[in-house]
């Protein structure tokens, strides 16, 4: 009898042993390796276009992924569109849903804002709406936007008492055009083969 | 010459059919001068060039009509003489098809040079080893040199290796794709002009040694060059190798390779490894550049293929369109009409015609359908490998496709995609018919375009938050003044309050007591501003007394600038006897117009006025969306104030006339001080607001402006006041 | 209208996949000549049947997937599918074994992947490894014996009522090569097996015959490098090292003579391994790719229950292939060391 209890009590003892010497080696370990900071904000951040539009609802990008990070919905910015939500999807190992259609749209093209300087009053409206001080300008000055740095977020549009300001596609040249992938491509289908027979003929 | 020099091999590569004889059975021809000629300022890899004369201008053969924006960049020259008669956008010969901005010169057949000195005549030598190396990339940058053999790339900045020490110059006559033969029928007849391009190359890279690679197909070639070696006396310096015969070995990295056995690291250039390598065409045109002063206006195309009943080689302005070039050569359109700029590895097909050559522009492919069929459909890839055997730069062809296709760009680029020369061995023999280059064309500018966007993100994230700090350390400082300032008023009101406390019960009377006092003070300060005054004038009347102004002057200011004090302080007293009768309650209820009445009412609106500015300011802080509500709220209260003001007056100029005694109006000049006052602290405001920021400054240059109106409105005032009393 | 304007380059060497498949198909021809003299129209037989059943179903597929029947009909993939099979097969087998299998490769093997070049396992084996698992005396027991050992052959007709009307093929049939030599030796010595008349003489046998021609037809594709020659190459150095190193002992192992040119040895090395689609790549990659067949099939034929090994050898390896890809790219010109391995993300 005092050897079952003996055998039970060295078990328990032994396996309290143990647990105590694995915690304390995951506790050594969790501060040991402790990583700093929220690095997932910056993860979520760094996939989020920076566009700063605020049409998340959020007053800029790093907001909402503070928001995402806590438990919003991914699907909330329209200038990232679909391949921010999947890349956002993939990073957070959740499904992809559809744009909430009620943050707006996807563009169809990228655009930036140009201001008509000759009708420009020199307001600085514009400058205060800029989240990322694309405008150059200053009081009863002409305004002018660097192209560069604008993320075509339409903020400075609505606040222009003379709406001299218009978002204008981001122009293809010599230098930023490439080559789209071929689209009569591989696996034809029935239908398209015989339209590119007929476009041969 | 040639068997001093161990030969490698590179990867992969092809035998396509050459097809370069039928264009070399004639020599080079120089095509006639064109109507018309189109050029585009951007004929290089760089910023385009920025146009230096205006439209309507006559030029001259060789005067240069745009410079150079900028160190990455190449000027362009009228290649014959004539008038510019458009600079707009005209569709340029790129695979995009797109239009850029093109000078148009409208030529008028006379050819009139410019003066074109040498540099040899500028810097007054003889010989090129005389020449400050610096001295000719400068002069070759001026000159619009750019790579002839297919990129494009500015020749100076090529040759400008900065520390790297160059100790292989390599002249790439290769020319390796079929058909075009312009750098061979070069080679053959200027050989010279190529051998003493690569001298001069020599003496600006302080390099000892060049070798000019051809290709074994060219023995013409191959003789010519050896023979201008050697009547330079260039044989210990130059050599002519002669390389098997084998697509794509003219290309740089592949020429290199085959030459040196060295590769030029991933990412890097030539220059890195010690070598410079320059298109045998580029160096007779940095020839004719240095030696006689010539700038780069023409260059040698192939016009090639079945369509064209001659097929030859044409030394052709710049600029020249198309279409009549391929006349020259007896062009027959074909259906459906294929024709290509550049070989039928790499080149470009053009969608039109009406395009000119420019710098780049070797060949103009014309071929029927049977010489080049068409590919056929693209089938699935069935990894046969053929595309790994052939590719030189020893990529996985068909991964960079499959990842390429499904877009999984970081993979493409993992796969070295960014290594690929664009040979299009690969798709050539592919078996499956897949346009291998076109995917991995795509795959570098959406990966390319993917990076500027993410860099652009970063940027406007480094932006927004630095805004922000901005903002928060704005609005940090804002917060600490608008402390002060509170505290300020607090620790005041508390006086005040503590002011009225005891005499709580006979307020009225205390600051009547005050106001009365203050009155009294001002009336006499004022006396003393007129006595001073009256002492100055003359003091200014007597010559005698002359020595007395400064002093008198002096006087002067200190005494209006107690009268201002004291009329500052009445102002203040006057409010509160007005805060006083608001809270004891008006007694005078007789007359309401009467002038009492009337300024009491004009007191309370300015009261209320700057209750409402303050509420304003606030709001505006803290960036309220009840800011415009605000301030047309103020903007009424003011026009309040100013109504009171007005009727006060009236009021006042009616009892004035027997009140005043002096030519100075006194309540008018107390108002206009007030004023002045207000203007002050406003433009203080103002100024502060400047200096923490932005969002109030418009609200408050607005306000200041009101104020300055009322200050001259008072003014004017005054005038009228004091009109009546001279009638 | 305006010009044509497609991406470079605008040539191309006029090769095809259709032209690759007709000439493998074509390089089968002496073995499967060779085969068909010494042991009879089994074969031949099974080739058409192979032929048939596949079209059929690959077409049947091409409806049901709404993809151009006779476009992809016409790229003779499916038809070299069925040329393998059949020549893989035990030529006298029964009709359903064949059209099972021929079933399977094309629907299981090739379509369910996605069709041809998606396909990660060589169709043709998946479907000869499923018969052989599922039917082993079927596959085991009807293997034509030949001329050499019976003089003459079973006439065209016999044949077909053999194979389908299940008529007794007793007759004609006996154990292969490898089979009875791997239960000969192991109470024999080598050299009185090799004094029964099955194995006397070295080019007597008929299997080495077939496999000769097999040699020849394989060496034809890697002249007209249809094929590269590392696959093969490194299969029978691989099947070679092993029988010398393990097997040196002729009275226990089967000599390296019979692995060489016995069974499937030869029709593997050549047509089946060298499958382009679900082989190895890369250069390094094929020559590993090709040692493992070597290396699986030697294990397979001495210590496993199946006499021949070739189709689980392939599969086998197949298996491996995006792994050894992997970590076989090449060196890119202008970098100093190959990339290897898996993608993975940098982090930032
Ligand atoms: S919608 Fe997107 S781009 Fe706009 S602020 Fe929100 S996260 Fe940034
Ligand atoms: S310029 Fe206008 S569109 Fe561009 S970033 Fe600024 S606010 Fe947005
Ligand atoms: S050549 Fe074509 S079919 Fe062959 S592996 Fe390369 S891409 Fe695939
Ligand atoms: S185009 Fe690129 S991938 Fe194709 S062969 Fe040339 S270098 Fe290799």
């Amino acid at each position: 009898m005092s050897t079952t209890l003996l055998a039970i009590v060295m078990a328990i003892s032994i396996v309290a042993l143990l647990a105590l010497i694995f915690g304390g080696i995951l506790g050594f370990a969790a501060v040991r390796f402790k990583v700093e900071g929220n690095p997932i904000v910056d993860q979520i951040n760094q996939l989020l276009p920076q566009t700063q539009c605020g049409q998340c609802s959020y007053p800029g990008c790093k907001p909402y992924a503070e928001a995402i990070a806590n438990g919003e919905k991914i699907n909330k910015c329209p200038p990232g569109g679909e391949s921010t939500i999947q890349a956002l999807a993939d990073l957070l190992g959740v499904e992809p849903e559809p744009l909430d259609a009620e943050h707006g749209a996807e563009k169809a093209v990228p655009t930036v804002a140009f201001i008509r300087e000759d009708e420009c009053i020199g307001c600085t409206k514009c400058i205060q709406a800029c989240p990322v001080d694309a405008i150059l300008g200053a009081a009863k000055q002409m305004h002018t936007v660097i192209a560069d740095e604008c993320t075509g977020c339409d903020l400075c549009v609505e606040p222009c008492p003379v709406d001299c300001i218009d978002m204008i596609p981001v122009s293809t040249n010599i230098s930023n055009w490439y080559w789209q992938a071929p689209t009569l491509g591989v696996e034809l289908i029935a239908s398209d083969r015989r339209a590119r027979r007929a476009e041969a003929n | 010459m040639t068997q001093m020099i161990r030969l490698h091999d590179i990867h992969g590569g092809i035998h396509p059919a050459e097809n370069k004889r039928q264009s070399t059975q004639t020599a080079i021809q120089v095509a006639p001068i064109p109507n018309e000629l189109i050029l585009p300022l951007h004929q290089h890899i760089g910023a385009a060039a920025i146009p230096c004369v205006n439209v309507g201008e006559r030029v001259l053969k060789g005067q240069c009509i745009a410079h150079a924006d900028g160190f990455v960049s190449v000027p362009l020259h009228a290649p014959t003489s004539g008038t510019i008669v458009d600079i707009e956008a005209r569709p340029v010969p790129h695979a995009s098809g797109l239009s850029e901005t093109c000078m148009v010169l409208q030529c008028d057949g006379q050819d009139e040079w410019q003066a074109h000195p040498s540099l040899l005549e500028q810097k007054n030598v003889s010989l090129v080893e005389q020449l400050k190396p610096a001295d000719i990339l400068t002069f070759l940058a001026q000159s619009g040199i750019a790579g002839l053999g297919g990129a494009g790339f500015p020749t100076a900045i090529k040759l400008h290796t900065g520390n790297y020490p160059i100790d292989t110059l390599i002249l790439n006559g290769a020319e390796c794709e079929p058909y075009i033969t312009a750098d061979d029928m070069l080679m053959r007849e200027r050989a010279d002009e190529v051998v003493a391009g690569g001298e001069i190359l020599l003496h600006v890279l302080q390099c000892a040694r060049a070798l000019i690679g051809v290709e074994d197909n060219k023995p013409e070639a191959i003789a010519a060059l050896e023979q201008a070696v050697i009547d330079a006396h260039l044989s210990h310096k130059i050599q002519v190798v002669s390389i098997p015969t084998k697509y794509p070995s003219g290309g740089e990295k592949q020429l290199i390779q085959i030459l040196t056995g060295k590769e030029v690291p991933s990412g890097g250039i030539p220059a890195h490894i010690g070598i410079v390598c320059q298109n045998v065409a580029t160096a007779s045109a940095i020839y004719r550049a240095v030696v006689h002063g010539e700038p780069l206006i023409h260059r040698i195309t192939t016009l090639t293929g079945d369509a064209c009943q001659q097929p030859s080689n044409w030394q052709v302005l710049l600029g020249t369109p198309i279409d009549y070039l391929l006349t020259l050569a007896g062009y027959q359109a074909q259906q459906p009409e294929r024709v290509i700029m550049g070989g039928p590895m790499m080149g470009f097909a053009l969608p039109h015609l009406q395009l000119p050559v420019i710098k780049t522009s070797n060949c103009i492919l014309a071929p029927k359908a049977k010489e080049l069929p068409l590919n056929e459909y693209a089938t699935a890839c069935i990894r046969c490998g053929q595309c790994t055997q052939v590719c030189p730069a020893e990529l996985l062809p068909q991964q960079l496709y499959w990842f390429s296709k499904t877009q999984e760009l970081d993979k493409v680029e993992q796969h070295n995609v960014f290594d690929c020369i664009e040979c299009g061995a690969c798709s050539y023999v592919c078996p499956s018919h897949i346009p291998l280059v076109q995917y991995y064309r795509f795959a570098k500018g959406a990966i390319r375009e993917e990076r500027a966007a993410q860099e652009k993100a970063l940027r406007a994230k480094e932006r927004f938050e630095q805004r922000l700090a901005r903002q928060e350390q704005e609005l940090a400082e804002k917060e600490a003044k608008r402390k002060a300032r509170a505290e300020a008023a607090a620790t005041a009101q508390k006086a005040k309050q503590a002011d009225l406390a005891e005499p709580a019960s006979a307020p009225a009377s205390s600051v009547d007591d005050t106001l009365e006092k203050l009155n009294k003070q001002l009336a006499a300060s004022q006396a003393a501003v007129q006595k001073t005054k009256e002492k100055l004038a003359a003091a200014q009347a007597d010559p005698e007394q002359a020595d007395k102004i400064p002093a008198l002057e002096a006087a002067l200011e200190k005494v209006t600038s107690k009268l201002k004090s004291i009329a500052m302080e009445l102002a203040a007293a006057k409010k509160a006897a007005a805060a006083s009768t608001t809270t004891t309650g008006d007694s005078d209820k007789g007359d309401p117009n009467s002038p009492e009445r009337l300024r009491k009412k004009w007191e309370t609106a300015q009261l209320r006025l700057q209750t409402a500015e303050q509420r304003l300011a606030e709001a505006m802080e803290q960036q309220l969306d009840t800011v415009s509500a605000l301030q047309t709220g103020v903007e009424k209260q003011r026009e309040r104030v100013n109504d009171a003001l007005a009727a006060y007056q009236a009021s006042q100029t009616e009892t004035q006339s027997d009140v005043a005694n002096s030519p100075d109006n006194h309540e008018l000049e107390k108002k206009i001080l007030a004023q002045q006052d207000r203007v002050a602290k406003a433009e203080e405001r103002l100024t502060m607001a400047r200096e923490s920021g932005l969002d109030t400054v418009d609200a408050l240059a607005m306000g200041l402006q009101k104020q300055r109106d009322k200050l001259a409105q008072l003014e004017q005032q005054r005038v009228a006041s004091s009109t009546p009393e001279g009638v | 209208m305006g010009l044509l304007t497609l991406s470079s380059p605008h040539t191309h060497n006029q090769n095809s996949t259709q032209h690759m498949m007709q000439m493998v198909i074509l390089a089968t021809l002496p073995g499967f000549v060779v085969s068909t003299w010494l042991f009879g129209f089994g074969t031949l037989i099974n080739i058409t049947l192979a032929i048939v059943v596949a079209l059929g179903c690959e077409a049947a597929i091409l409806v049901v997937r709404k993809r151009p029947v006779g476009f992809f009909l016409n790229d003779y993939s499916i038809v070299l599918t069925a040329v393998l099979l059949g020549l893989a097969l035990p030529p006298l087998a029964p009709w359903w074994i064949t059209v099972i299998a021929t079933f399977f490769a094309v629907v299981f093997g090739k379509h369910l992947y996605g069709g041809l070049g998606n396909n990660p396992f060589n169709p043709a084996m998946l479907g000869y490894a499923l018969v052989l698992v599922s039917f082993p005396v079927e596959m085991t027991t009807n293997w034509a014996s030949s001329i050499i050992a019976t003089d003459v052959t079973a006439s065209f007709s016999d044949t077909l009522s053999i194979i389908f009307a299940g008529a007794s093929s007793d007759a004609w049939t006996g154990a292969t090569a490898l089979d009875s030599y791997k239960h000969l030796i192991t109470n024999a010595t080598a050299a009185e097996i090799a004094q029964q008349p099955e194995f006397s003489g070295f080019l007597n046998a008929g299997w080495a015959w077939v496999n000769l021609a097999y040699l020849v037809g394989g060496l034809w594709l890697v002249w007209r490098r249809i094929i590269s020659w590392h696959i093969p190459l490194s299969m029978l150095v691989a099947l070679s090292l092993c029988s010398l190193i393990i097997g040196w002992d002729a009275d226990m192992y089967t000599p390296l003579s019979l692995h060489l040119l016995s069974g499937a040895t030869m029709l593997g090395a050549f047509f089946i391994a060298t499958d382009p689609v679900s082989a190895s790549t890369t250069t390094r990659g094929k020559l590993i790719y090709g040692a493992g067949i070597g290396v699986f099939v030697y294990v397979i034929r001495t210590w496993g229950a199946y006499p021949d090994a070739v189709a689980f050898a392939v599969l086998l390896m197949n298996l491996a292939v995006p792994f050894i890809d992997a970590y076989t790219q090449p060196r890119t010109y202008g970098h100093n060391k190959a990339k290897r391995g898996l993608y993975q993300k940098q982090p930032k």
